[in-house]
């Protein structure tokens, strides 16, 4: 049986008296690519939010990796091993590439204060791994452009990639991308594709959430519907596809 | 000459103390977009302490050569547990507030620092001991003693340092990514409150340091000395570009010498109706100058981007 790395049981997220998510519970197994569609307004990003401790549910269930978490906070989710990226692109953008990712490095580095003021041995070993590994990071994601241009200045592709870098120097076991394709052209779609099936090869669990529909069937293992807030179908594309209730939620119900 | 000269000298002394608070409203705007008007009172207590700690030790007989340096280190620590104090107590409540609260809590901060020194300290003037011997320099004419050059070098070697710490340190770096944008860097692992409570801690060391040299320049501390202190550096933050720390460095240096030129010159250019009694004015007519013309300072960002 697989490990599930993401467990959420009856998430239920309301904003005042609107109800956002109803009674969701999805699991995503270690190493696979989970995907999550659903029309315009389903709950998609609300759910991302919740994963990613943006948002506190209001009520269920959340574990991951075998613990169980309350309130989560971000960058204590972060350390445990959540990276996601955004629907906007949220770059520093007045900091360099390399500057981005070297920060996506801080949940598993630790020189503070005194570090930084007396930059002793090991801040200074900590500062250069980090600024080897955010490198590395920056060739693996394709950005060729020197990594002291400043975020603001690549070109959206690169941004999007430079995003993904950023998330991957937490080091994460769950990669979570908000519609990474949204805005790409079909050649850097299809380059998106061959990055993210790179990214789980290493065994990193990838979850994202997409309009493009093509995308997802092509790339996810399994994949899950909302609607109105409620899960209203899982399993492989294919299954999926051919859900009536997928049907009805994406073409409209047929009432006669 | 001689008078152009001595104003340059004096106005590079005090614009490097008006950068140093600068700095400290310009680092706690640039990541929570919020004036600290606090901040000229932790000046003050700054000064005060360091007088305190002075006075104590020069009592059990320590040279004043280890005491100073001691009292200021002691000051720098009471200021950064006051600094981290005020913002985990006045402000991190209000975090999620509309702007104008934190504003407000801001005032009130400040009011209630000057009233409880008020009351520890006295509402007399402290003269600050002269402990090192103050040897006046002759330059072409004008003078410049020790202790100001003492004031110009700490002053510039501090401003060094900071930028280090921000551009070139895990920390800074936190500290620049949580300015843009506080989501991503939580959600890059980032402790926001942490860093939050270390910009404070560190705006409040180098308010510490400023105070204590302008009660060693001027030979006075007084519980009142942080507020019109505390509006100048302001000023000169806002000159520079509020938010922007070379811009904060630029604005105190800039609005020094303003004024002690403007303070030099101001009796020959009215025919004596004005005099240096008006150097106060300077400051202000800068502010209101900067907001009229040029409200982004001159190194700052158009306001869009901020936005």
């Amino acid at each position: 049986m697989t490990p599930h790395l993401l467990k959420l049981s009856g998430i239920g997220k309301q904003f005042g008296g609107l109800s956002a998510l109803t009674d969701v519970s999805l699991h995503i197994n270690a190493g696979e690519i989970y995907g999550l569609i659903g029309p315009n307004g389903a709950g998609k990003t609300t759910l991302f939010n919740v994963i990613t401790g943006l948002y506190q549910a209001n009520s269920g269930e959340f574990r991951f990796n075998g613990h169980s978490y309350q309130t989560p906070k971000p960058h204590l989710l972060a350390q445990a091993g959540i990276a996601r990226t955004f629907q906007n692109i949220r770059l520093f953008a007045n900091l360099t590439a390399l500057e981005n990712v070297m920060i996506g490095c801080h949940v598993r580095t630790h020189a503070g204060v005194f570090g930084a003021l007396l930059r002793n041995k090991a801040t200074r070993t900590e500062e250069r791994a980090s600024m080897q590994r955010a490198r590395e990071l920056l060739r693996y994601v394709g950005i060729d452009k020197p990594a002291q241009t400043l975020a603001k200045n690549l070109s959206y592709g690169e941004q999007r990639r430079l995003e993904i870098a950023r998330a991957l120097a937490t080091e994460p076991l769950l990669l979570a991308l908000d519609e990474p394709a949204a805005g790409m052209n079909a050649t850097e779609t299809e380059r998106l594709k061959v990055l993210l099936q790179n990214i789980r090869a290493k065994g990193i669990t990838v979850m994202l959430i997409e309009h493009d529909v093509k995308l997802i069937m092509g790339l996810c293992d399994r994949v899950a519907v909302l609607d109105y807030g409620r899960k209203i179908a899982e399993g492989v594309p294919d299954e999926v596809r051919g859900n009536p209730a997928v049907i009805a939620a994406y073409l409209g119900a047929d009432d006669e | 000459m001689e008078i152009f000269l001595q104003q340059i000298i004096n106005g590079l002394v005090q614009g490097s103390v008006y950068a140093l608070v600068a700095l400290g409203y310009t680092m706690v705007y640039g990541i929570l977009g919020l004036i600290n008007f606090a901040h000229g009172e932790v000046v003050m207590v700054g000064a005060m302490l360091a007088l305190s700690a002075l006075t104590a030790m020069t009592g059990w007989g320590l040279s004043p050569l280890l005491a100073l340096p001691l009292s200021l280190l002691l000051a720098m620590a009471g200021c950064m547990l006051l600094g981290y104090s005020i913002e985990r107590i006045a402000y991190r409540p209000l975090r999620h507030a509309p702007r104008l609260a934190p504003l407000i809590t801001a005032i009130g901060v400040s009011i209630v620092l000057q009233n409880l020194a008020m009351m520890i300290w006295g509402r007399e003037y402290h003269a600050f001991p002269q402990l090192i011997a103050n040897q006046p320099h002759h330059i072409a004419g004008a003078i410049i003693n020790d202790m100001q050059i003492i004031i110009i070098i700490m002053a510039l070697a501090i401003m060094a340092g900071l930028m280090v710490v921000v551009h070139r340190t895990r920390l800074g770096r936190a500290m620049r990514a949580v300015a843009e944008n506080q989501h991503a860097a939580q959600l890059m692992g980032v402790d926001v409150n942490r860093v939050i409570s270390i910009t404070f801690m560190l705006g409040s060391a180098l308010a510490a340091v400023a105070g204590l040299m302008v009660s060693a320049n001027y030979g006075l501390a007084h519980y009142y000395m942080g507020f019109l202190l505390g509006l100048k550096a302001f000023t000169a933050a806002v000159l520079g570009g509020i938010g922007n720390l070379r811009g904060a460095m630029l604005g105190g240096l800039l609005l020094g010498l303003i004024e002690s030129l403007g303070a030099g010159y101001i009796g020959d250019l009215t025919g004596g109706f004005m005099g240096s009694q008006y150097q106060d004015v300077f400051a202000f007519f800068v502010l209101i100058a900067v907001l009229v013309f040029r409200p982004s300072g001159l190194l700052g960002e158009r306001l869009a981007e901020r936005a």
